[in-house]
């Protein structure tokens, strides 16, 4: 490996630390009208009347838009393949509103400060509505979060509106009830966890204008450029052909930008005015108007023998996905599919998740995507069966836990067109995983506590975790190389990266594999016109199934090369060697830089433009390991929780770029880490998310988080990229449900409900004592 | 949001006086960090950067700070460190980031009464007077109860340079979080003052816990007496940081831990 | 009204609304590298340096600054850029949103501490977040940045 597998910086890095005009607001013109958005102050309720007469004459007000002025076209948000498996749910405006924060109105204007003059004079009366914010309470409620007839489902996803039931998903293998009869001890437990939210730096925002050609220019902070086309055309009515999604580089993504928010604003102002519109999203739009993790709840009965076998796992998922079900199916389904497979061995699992329309804020993906929920459910789970057996946590994942070459029934019934050969999970590293951070946090001095003063006493717990590499079958990604005079090549991809450096990755790819130095890969990403077709940077794919893509697309790059090699030389294409610097006769030993062949080519000879295009879809579900170790310190007096270290060993196969791979789970860890301690969801009693600030919703600072330890494992997937898998999403999983061990392993307290703070901890604390 | 009609920047504080009582919704600005949460139309914005506010002095008696001196200024004040343990400077610390300290002001902050002040905590466990232009000096403790008669403007704070120890202390989720709970302790010569703060309201001298203190002197037992009686005579609230049994339960731990930290420095 | 700033060492005239931010007005003059990322003063994006103090460009007035100087990355390119190649070098700069603004702070660190410990590091940057690196990584970047710098000063 020349290029693959080093530490190379990320190629835009220096750029960006220097300032560069490169985000989307860096680059908006001048003279866009300022776009924003009235928004709901109510959970619930009915647009009686909406006056916007006094509103319109504020100067410098182009235009105001109502529900009376959008065409009532049900659709999805969601950033998913088509057809998507999200309700098809939200219109643009509408004459109900479902959580405070909701859009009213739309009102463009020459600058800010007019715009939200004429917001605040745009007159609304609301019929108030008894409004569902009790997630339990969701299923069987009498008010309907979504009254209208026409919301739909493109796929069967158990979408029941009568019962504000977005989405329901159903797993089973073997026989749960006898199974679980047959079992010597039986844990049980109810587990959830929080709404958290992102916390990208830089908020949602789009600016859009008509080109020279009068098609609807839109550029945007988005991870999905060409589901945003698509969602764009049905919301909008007019065809995809009409609309380019250019992404510059974002600030940071984590998932919140796989779904269109922003778009849509600025784009009907632009088809209205004809002139070029701009909105930005003010932290507390973000909170919201826009999405979180889903906040879930898990009641999980585990069932194992005497000796530590756990045999049965049955496990009822509930999901908040608020007032509209974007990525709510593949969340709920997400937190068991990826997760129970852990537990290979079990003899009987069964799982039903469903998720309810609620009238709080829509929840959406977030970096662990459901996973993060479920692991925290299982793991959590599996830590109580941990003591219930007197057992070590490790020694209870030594017995059941996946291993190398291993497999179950449940990869077959979780990955779409697989088919029934048995999935063996032959780059599993868990094993190492567990071994290697059991090292490095020094589990067997540590374990389980140790007590530091009399009001001061620390703690370890674990937990392992898995996550996907893409969706087999489902989402795909497409690279094209063009081979540029001077023998340089351009890689157009429409993949995202959100900071990640998977532009970097990818050029390490490409250069690997066309035998090239790094420095001759240009990239570019990404811009619907331009670049290949990707599905965009969710669901851990950028690595796996873009760099498949880009492995393709530069095998026939090499390829042609070769092809037009042979024209050049007047052989045949066995004859060449193209070796990334020379084109060479093999017969006669002659040679031509690849240099001097792409100039050739263009000016003198043969006359071409060599253009390459590789894509790719995932077939097998290829999974990325990790285990998580925390060491805690609690204050007895106070429930104050310090994370002093947390470990995380993670297989992610082989790294492209173990530099940026390292930066990606210590990253992992530390949003992990928000939403084990700190970052606390709230409402009201009227349903208002109280927590819409980064003033009241704390992630964590530097100072929180301790000593975090990083390593990779050694390991290889034969179906990766240079044998690598994913890692981006995988990082986050085991944190929460480790650290909560280690509260309990210190304490004696078990915190289900996340995150841990401080008071809770307390308030279990005293309980304990008046047991 | 807030939206505002004029700026002014009065070159002293009788200017900023006349301007301030001209309209209601005229605002003396101190650093501007907190009032911008509001939704307040304001008419004219008083800013007092140009009336030689800004500054830290001592002399024979006292300690005085300008109303626009800023909680970056009192964290690194070569004045304050020499003085009370640096408990002023250690008050300030932990409250969000330096860039945010270096804009947040002394005035903005005590002429507000914030609950969530760290700083008032600090300065009320000392022997401090507020000075106002209309209403001349009032002690801290008393404008804290009281707040302000009439629309006035706060000139500078004074504390007395007694040879107190002092120590602060807080409790906070995340580090770039606003306490839950704030305390405040000083000791001269065996008279003790307890501040609490963020309660979450407005902080407060624990008077019933002082005196038990003040008469049986310290000792562990009674430092524990003492943090049980601040705990019991004062009222806590409960807002999205913390509820009302929690913030008692820190009441009690951190007087308690906050009076060993101040009979600490007296060894 | 009208203002009058030193924006890296040149004079410069305004004409602002005495409720604009000083985040609004450099971005509208050209000082693209000065970012917004929260409202409320927390996330420490749009730090930039007023009379050499480290401050929040969203928090304060642009009538606040009337009078006074302003640095920006734009008007310490050489100094940012040296801090900034430890970051890349360690891949913390990641998405780059909140770089600017974390290396006008650790200018300012730099100049307030000559050598800062690990703990005064992360005091002086604790109003910067970061969701993308897990920090760890920027702190290694920092001490290596400190350590080359001053071993050169030494030299």
């Amino acid at each position: 490996m020349k290029v693959v597998n080093k530490p190379f910086s990320k190629i835009d890095g220096k750029g960006l630390v220097e300032g560069k005009p490169v985000y989307t607001d860096d680059l908006a013109p001048k003279d866009a009208l300022i776009v924003k958005v009235l928004r709901s102050p109510h959970a619930f309720a009915k647009i009686k009347k909406i006056d916007i007469k006094i509103a319109e004459k504020v100067p410098g007000v182009e235009c105001i838009l109502t529900y009376k002025d959008i065409d009532r076209v049900p659709f999805t948000r969601a950033g998913q393949c088509y057809p998507e498996l999200s309700p098809y749910d939200k219109f643009i405006l509408d004459e109900y509103v479902r959580h405070v924060g909701d859009e009213v109105a739309i009102v463009a204007a020459i600058n800010e400060k007019a715009a939200i003059k004429a917001m605040k004079l745009i007159k609304v009366e609301y019929e108030i509505l008894e409004p569902v914010l009790d997630l339990e309470k969701a299923d069987g409620h009498l008010s309907l979060v979504h009254p209208e007839k026409e919301i739909f489902s493109m796929a069967d996803i158990g979408f029941d509106r009568n019962r504000n039931i977005a989405c329901q998903v159903k797993l089973e293998l073997g026989d749960i009830e006898k199974t679980l009869k047959e079992c010597d001890v039986i844990v049980k437990g109810t587990y959830s966890s929080q709404a958290q939210a992102q916390g990208m730096m830089e908020t949602q925002r789009a600016f859009t204008y008509i080109d020279t050609y009068g098609r609807l220019i839109v550029v945007t902070s988005t991870q999905i450029p060409f589901h945003v086309r698509r969602i764009l055309s049905t919301a909008l009515k007019i065809p995809e052909s009409k609309i380019r999604v250019i992404k510059p580089r974002i600030g940071g993504g984590f998932g919140a930008k796989q779904t269109a928010n922003a778009e849509f604003y600025p784009a009907l102002v632009t088809l209205k005015t004809g002139k070029a519109a701009k909105i930005i999203f003010s932290r507390k739009e973000v909170f919201i108007g826009t999405n979180s993790r889903h906040a879930m709840k898990f009641n999980v009965i585990l069932g194992a023998s005497k000796d530590g076998k756990i045999k049965a796992i049955d496990m009822i998922g509930l999901s908040d996905t608020g007032a509209y079900g974007e990525h709510s199916q593949t969340t709920i389904g997400a937190a068991a599919k990826k997760v129970l497979p852990l537990y290979n061995k079990v003899e009987a699992c069964r799982y039903y998740g469903k998720a309810l329309y609620t009238n709080h804020v829509t929840a959406g993906a977030f970096r662990g995507f459901g996973v993060t929920q479920g692991t925290f459910a299982i793991e959590s789970a599996v830590n109580e069966l941990a003591v219930e057996l007197n057992m070590d946590p490790l020694e209870i994942r030594n017995i059941n836990m996946i291993k190398k070459g291993e497999t179950t029934k449940l990869l077959n019934m979780t990955t779409k067109d697989w088919g029934n050969r048995p999935m063996y999970m032959d780059s599993c590293m868990l094993e190492y995983c567990v071994s290697r951070g059991k090292e490095l946090i020094n589990w067997s001095e540590k374990y389980p506590r140790q007590k530091i003063s009399s009001t001061k006493v620390r703690g370890v717990g674990m937990a392992i975790a898995q996550q996907g590499s893409g969706l087999p079958k489902i989402d795909m990604a497409s690279a094209t190389l063009k081979l540029n005079t001077d023998g340089f090549f351009s890689l157009l991809i429409g993949a995202t990266d959100l900071g990640t450096g998977s532009d970097t990755i990818l050029a390490q790819i490409a250069a690997e594999t066309l035998g090239v130095d790094l420095d001759k890969i240009v990239v570019y990403s990404s811009d619907t016109d331009l670049t290949p077709f990707d599905s965009g940077a969710y669901a851990s794919s950028t690595t796996y199934t873009t760099g498949n893509a880009v492995i393709e697309a530069a095998k026939n790059m090499v390829d042609l090369i070769c092809e037009h090699g042979a024209k050049y030389f007047h052989v045949t294409k066995d004859d060449i060697l193209f070796d990334g610097a020379n084109i060479t006769n093999k017969v006669t030993r002659k040679f031509i830089s690849l240099g001097d062949f792409s100039k050739k080519i263009t000016y003198n000879e043969l006359f071409t433009q060599l253009v390459a295009t590789g894509s790719f879809i995932p077939e097998k579900n290829v999974t990325p390991y990790m285990a998580g170790f925390a060491e805690v310190e609690v204050d007895l007096e106070t429930g104050k929780v310090e994370v002093v270290e947390f470990v995380g060993v993670v297989d992610c196969g082989t790294p492209i770029n173990p530099k940026l791979s390292k930066i990606q789970v210590e990253g992992g860890i530390v949003t992990g880490i928000g939403l084990a301690l700190y970052e606390e969801v709230k409402y009201d009693s009227r349903g208002r998310l109280m927590t819409d600030t980064f003033m009241e919703y704390k992630l964590p600072t530097r100072k929180d988080i301790g000593k975090i330890t990083v390593e990779l494992a050694e390991g290889y997937e034969k179906t990766g990229p240079y044998g690598a898998k994913s890692i981006g999403e995988v990082v986050v999983n085991t944190v929460a449900p480790a650290i909560t061990d280690a509260i309990y392993n210190a304490t004696g307290v078990r915190v289900r409900d996340l995150p841990a703070t401080s008071e809770k901890v307390f308030l279990k604390l005293m309980e304990n004592t008046f047991k | 949001m807030i939206s505002i009609n004029e700026y002014a920047t009065p070159e002293s504080v009788e200017e900023a006086y006349n301007l301030l009582i001209k309209k209601r919704n005229n605002v003396v600005f101190g650093g501007g960090a907190f009032i911008r949460m509001g939704s307040k139309n304001i008419s004219t914005a008083i800013d007092l950067s140009k009336a030689n506010f800004n500054y830290i002095v001592e002399d024979e008696n006292t300690i005085n700070i300008g109303a626009m001196t800023t909680l970056g200024d009192i964290e690194h004040s070569p004045i304050l460190k020499k003085y009370f343990n640096n408990v002023l400077a250690k008050s300030v610390r932990e409250i969000v980031g330096i860039q945010l300290r270096n804009i947040v002001t002394v005035g903005g902050t005590v002429y507000s009464r914030y609950g969530f002040s760290d700083f008032i905590t600090g300065l009320l466990a000392l022997n401090t007077n507020v000075e106002l232009y209309k209403q001349g000096n009032i002690s801290l403790d008393k404008f804290l109860e009281e707040g302000s008669r009439e629309r006035d403007i706060l000139k500078s704070i004074s504390i007395m340079k007694d040879n107190r120890k002092a120590a602060f202390s807080s409790m906070r989720n995340s580090k770039g979080d606003y306490a839950i709970l704030n305390v405040a302790i000083s000791n001269l010569n065996g008279k003790y003052r307890i501040a609490v703060g963020a309660r979450p309201n407005r902080a407060v001298l624990a008077n019933k816990s002082m005196e038990y203190l003040n008469n049986n002197g310290f000792s562990q037992k009674n430092a524990v007496e003492a943090a049980k009686i601040a705990s019991e005579e004062l009222t806590f609230g409960t807002n999205s940081r913390g509820s009302n049994i929690y913030r008692k339960q820190l009441c009690y731990v951190l007087v308690k831990n906050t009076l060993m930290e101040v009979q600490g420095y007296e060894d | 009204m009208k203002i009058e700033m030193k924006i890296n060492g040149v004079k410069k005239y305004f004409e602002v609304s005495p409720d604009e931010y000083l985040v609004d007005t450099l971005r509208n003059n050209g000082y693209i590298s000065v970012k917004r990322g929260c409202d409320t003063g927390m996330c420490g994006v749009c730090t930039v340096h007023m009379d050499g103090k480290a401050i929040l460009s969203c928090v304060i007035l642009s009538a606040m600054a009337n009078g006074h100087e302003i640095t920006t990355i734009e008007g310490v390119r050489e100094e940012a850029k040296k801090v900034g190649e430890f970051l890349v070098s360690e891949g913390v700069e990641q998405c780059g949103y909140c770089s600017t603004g974390l290396i006008m702070n650790i200018l300012y660190l730099e100049k307030c501490i000559e050598n800062p410990t690990d703990e005064e590091i992360l005091h002086y940057l604790n109003g910067n977040l970061c969701r993308c690196t897990g920090y760890s990584g920027q702190l290694r970047a920092i001490k290596k940045y400190l350590e080359v710098k001053n071993s050169e000063s030494s030299e």
